[in-house]
């Protein structure tokens, strides 16, 4: 029996849906009901890490600083790099220009934090609907601003961005502002998205010894430091929320290197495989420099496997993170997928993900909170991948979660974080199985 | 336009979320865009809650505006009315949905759901979280409470008492209602209602049945016991019960409006506070100088309890809430320092460096402000934090909290006896400044000349990105030590040796002496003889 078929009100939103008939070869829960995710606000607690002469200014509400403060920890820096400029009564009421206040703001924040070099205006729900025209506002205090400090703008907002859609949103706001890469250069490839810095080092050396050496990477650890982008750019993308960020490079001539994403010792391999196949490298080269890190991420995993081989899993939607992990814990664990749930399915971006996902997995996008945790409470899976919202609630229910926000923050790309990544989902499983209270 | 990094409070749809999570089988239906549902995890992580918060957020997005966000508000609140079946509703819009006014009171009104509907005006770009959860808890009682209800005749039965202001995340709410219960049993009296915590919609409809009105959380539950006190003609206790003079105050009052004999309560064996502050080795506490800042109730209580049961000063004292801002000032007054009242926590930080206390009592801003500083801290109060909802019993009201505040602030201090060994052995090895407090390594201060670190730290809610050194603020260097008065200074133990070091430099700048020999600094301790 399908799985759609025995839910309530799925096969009418099958039948709803507007897709053409190639993209729905293979069926998919369309659901839209209330949807238990961050915004993409949220982004800022990894980008601004990441570069670290970036400042980002959230021009948003009380709410939106809560929510930061809430999600990330944050009282735990005196000045981290990013704020919200709240706005107020006055702001709206058009006692005051809300320009006015926003030139003000910013120019008394560059002024007490010299160190930084590009500032983000970082659009919110309250901005949005207001129409507050942050573009506007970055052009005009650019203007003042250059040399010494670049100013962008994008939105971070609930109304327009899930989650990870915010370190798409920052990165597209990017790309303009690329240097060109002049068309008679020589071919370069450029690793898209953000990875914490020692993975990426990884990664770096790992094309150093398959023989590509020019190699950019977006976002650069200085915003500053752009790197080039034109028509002999082939990039790889590291993450698979990307979808703007891709169009944008797209239209500055860059192409898309089309690969599994890196996770796990296979989703690595195919993915360095792709770029040094696109590079013209030697196919017995390759397999050479893969050999023994690949190796070494088979052991680690090896030892992980007896932990989860057979064991349920479901994914909420949450990073869009959830189609390329779920195949790692299928293909490289022997986990069954239960339910794959993602906020946004990039059909392009996941094909030959999807392509390793079979018929029998229910694939949903979007979200209807309440049903699907009545399908979380039928299927009664032996671990459920959700929000911290969701979490302590399930776990109350007698069912094992994974907080999904650590997938987002923990290095977990590539062969030798394969086991890592695994080691997130064994261990709330070998907790539950150790506790005798 | 406020540039914010930090707040202490959120908006005032999350105090209505902690009213309405507090209660049972009431539902809050909330116009918020994605995103706005973060609120959830501060119940489910930080208070550890085994159930979501009783919340429908409507989640529209940019392409439904101008559309049908109205049907979507709609759909929700027949959605959530049928899957729940709550007893009442609350209805209201978060920050974005409130510009968009598509009047969620309106809507719902329209639409003849089974249940009471109580619509909320918080107006997110004036108010803030305490003021949403007392105007959230006002509007309930209001709307629920049975205006009909005739009080059953005093005579031959226990007096009956309404407790008001216990709500979800907050500081040590459930510990403190079961001294509270504690005391009241004491007395003989019959709690008719405790509110919000574990009260239902019905349970509200007889609030009138109580004699008179405790209001435990002035910031939460005065607003409603004003409008009871009008329409029920309930008196209200307003003591606050933290501290030993304060716990004795309130069984006061309560029994007197209860017609009770307080002895009972007043004679509890389990209050060691005045004897462990009494008590000889606590001698050293005597006119430490403590910066207390929170909410307007626990920084008012602290200051007293500073003062009059642990022999403190107060060097400074202050609370972030605005509405509550004059008794702070009040009891500044008191304290003989200037109020404080802001919610800017860099004007915090300014303070308490400027004031170079010897404790901090403050929120969690003010735990990782003293970190920074290198002075020992106690959290008195909301913002919560994790750590805040202890697996132990840990009360701040009644002399049981006493006794904890006790512990809780005087353990972070280098203990008395342990300060007279470190000043004699301090030429010995084992007694280096590194070691610091035997008993935990915590507070240790740093060494001088080395910049202060932002550690991250777990908020409780989520995770911590990696660690940041952001850059040191430079120190005044126009002051120039001599050698010899350098090593002079390295004799002072080193608990008190950055406070020896910033007063001596104050008292050079403010003699105008641009060279620090001996002769200033034993000048510098003469001028600050206490």
């Amino acid at each position: 029996m399908s799985p759609i078929a025995t839910l309530d009100g799925c096969a009418a939103e099958l039948a709803r849906s507007d897709r053409p008939a190639a993209e729905t070869q293979r069926p998919v829960l369309r659901e839209r009901g209330q949807r238990e995710v961050f915004c993409g606000l949220t982004g800022i607690i990894w980008l601004h890490r990441k570069m670290q002469d970036a400042f980002f200014l959230v021009v948003g509400s009380r709410t939106c600083a809560h929510l930061l403060q809430s999600a990330a920890g944050v009282m735990i820096f005196a000045e981290p790099r990013f704020a919200t400029a709240i706005m107020e009564e006055r702001d709206l009421a058009g006692m005051v220009d809300a320009q006015d206040e926003l030139d003000r703001v910013v120019n008394r924040l560059l002024e007490r934090r010299p160190d930084i070099r590009t500032l983000f205006l970082v659009g919110s729900c309250p901005s949005e609907v207001i129409k507050l025209d942050l573009a506007k506002a970055a052009q005009r205090l650019g203007a003042v601003h250059m040399p010494r400090v670049r100013i962008l703008n994008y939105s971070g907002s609930g109304i327009e961005t899930t989650f990870t859609q915010g370190e798409d949103a920052c990165l597209a706001a990017l790309v303009p502002v690329m240097p060109t890469l002049s068309a008679d250069a020589p071919k370069e490839l450029l690793i898209v998205g953000s990875l914490p810095d020692i993975v990426e080092d990884q990664f770096l050396r790992l094309f150093g010894e398959l023989g590509i050496d020019r190699v950019g990477v977006l976002p650069a650890r200085n915003a500053r430091d752009l790197p080039s982008v034109g028509a002999n750019t082939r990039y790889l993308l590291a993450q698979p929320f990307l979808g703007e960020t891709a169009m944008a490079l797209e239209g500055r001539g860059a192409r898309r290197i089309d690969a599994m994403f890196p996770f796990g010792a296979e989703g690595t391999s195919d993915w360095l495989r792709a770029a040094a196949r696109e590079f013209g490298i030697d196919a017995a080269h390759v397999e050479a420099v893969l050999a023994a890190p690949r190796a070494r991420a088979h052991r680690a995993l090896a030892n992980l496997r007896p932990q989860l081989e057979g064991k349920r899993i479901t994914f909420l939607p949450d990073s869009q993170l959830e189609v390329p992990l779920a195949r790692f814990l299928q293909d490289e664990l022997g986990m069954e997928l239960i339910e794959v749930g993602t906020p946004y399915l990039h059909r392009a971006h996941l094909a030959r993900e999807l392509d390793r996902i079979g018929p029998q997995v229910r694939l949903s996008e979007g979200q209807h909170v309440e049903r699907q945790l009545d399908r979380v409470r039928t299927d009664r899976p032996d671990i459920t991948v959700c929000g911290l919202g969701l979490a302590n609630p399930l776990e109350n229910e007698g069912l094992t979660t994974k907080w999904a926000i650590e997938l987002v923050f923990s290095p977990i790309h590539g062969f030798d974080q394969a086991a890592d990544l695994a080691e997130l989902f064994a261990r709330p499983l070998r907790r539950r199985d150790m506790l005798e209270i | 336009m406020q540039l914010a990094v930090w707040t202490y409070e959120g908006p005032p749809h999350v105090g209505a979320m902690r009213v309405a999570t507090a209660m049972e089988k009431l539902h809050y239906v909330l116009h918020a865009p994605q995103g706005d549902t973060y609120a959830d995890l501060l119940f489910t992580m930080i208070e550890r809650r085994g159930k979501r918060p009783p919340v429908t957020y409507t989640t529209f997005e940019a392409r439904d505006l101008g559309k049908d966000t109205a049907q979507i508000f709609q759909d929700a609140a027949r959605e959530a009315v049928a899957r729940f079946k709550p007893q009442a509703i609350i209805v209201g819009a978060s920050c974005t949905a409130e510009l968009i006014q598509d009047d969620p009171a309106g809507l719902s009104e329209a639409m003849n759901l089974p249940c009471p509907v109580i619509p909320l005006e918080l107006p997110s770009y004036q108010r803030k979280e305490n003021w949403g959860a007392s105007e959230t808890f006002y509007q309930i009682v209001r709307n629920l409470a049975d205006k009909t209800l005739v009080r059953e005749p005093r005579e031959g039965r226990k007096a009956r008492v309404n407790i008001l202001g216990p709500t979800a995340l907050g500081f040590r709410h459930r510990d403190d209602l079961v001294e509270i219960r504690k005391i009241l049993a004491l007395l003989d009296i019959e709690v008719n209602l405790v509110a919000p915590l574990g009260a239902t919609p019905e349970d509200i409809a007889r609030i009138g049945a109580a004699d008179f009105n405790i209001v435990l959380y002035p910031e939460i539950g005065d607003e409603a016991a004003r409008w009871l006190e009008r329409t029920f003609a309930q008196p209200a206790v307003r003591t606050v019960p933290i501290g030993v003079g304060a716990t004795r105050s309130f069984i006061a009052d309560v029994a007197e409006l209860a017609g009770a004999d307080p002895t009972p309560a007043l004679g509890d064996t389990s209050s060691r506070m005045p004897w462990w502050s009494r008590s000889v080795d606590s001698t050293y506490l005597t006119s430490k100088r403590v910066f207390i800042f929170g909410d307007a109730t626990h920084a008012v209580a602290a200051a007293r309890i500073a003062r009059e049961e642990l022999g403190f000063e107060v060097c400074g004292l202050g609370c972030y809430s605005r509405e509550f801002a004059r008794e702070v000032r009040a009891e500044a007054a008191r304290c003989g320092v200037e109020p404080l009242i802001t919610d800017d926590h860099l004007a915090v930080e300014d303070a308490i460096a400027a004031a170079a206390p010897e404790l901090v009592l403050g929120t969690q801003m003010e735990r990782h402000i003293a970190k920074r500083l290198g002075i020992p801290c106690a959290v008195i109060s909301a913002p919560v934090h994790v750590q805040d909802f202890p697996a132990r019993h840990s009360p701040q009201m009644g002399f049981e909290g006493a006794n904890v505040i006790f512990d809780t602030w005087v353990h972070p201090l280098v203990m008395g006896l342990e300060e007279h060994l470190l000043t004699m052995f301090r030429e010995d090895f084992e007694f280096s400044d590194e070691a610091g407090a035997s008993h935990h390594a915590a507070h240790s201060p740093r060494k001088a000349t080395v910049a202060p670190v932002r550690e991250p730290e777990m908020a409780g809610a989520a995770f911590a990105p990696a660690p940041a050194i952001e850059a040191a603020p430079a120190g005044d260097d126009s002051l120039m030590w001599t050698a010899e008065a350098e090593r002079e200074l390295k004799k002072i133990p080193f608990f008190v040796r950055g406070k020896a070091k910033r007063n001596t430099e104050n008292f050079a700048t403010a003699e105008g002496r641009r060279q620090i020999d001996l002769e200033t600094l034993y000048d510098a301790k003469a001028h600050y003889a206490r």
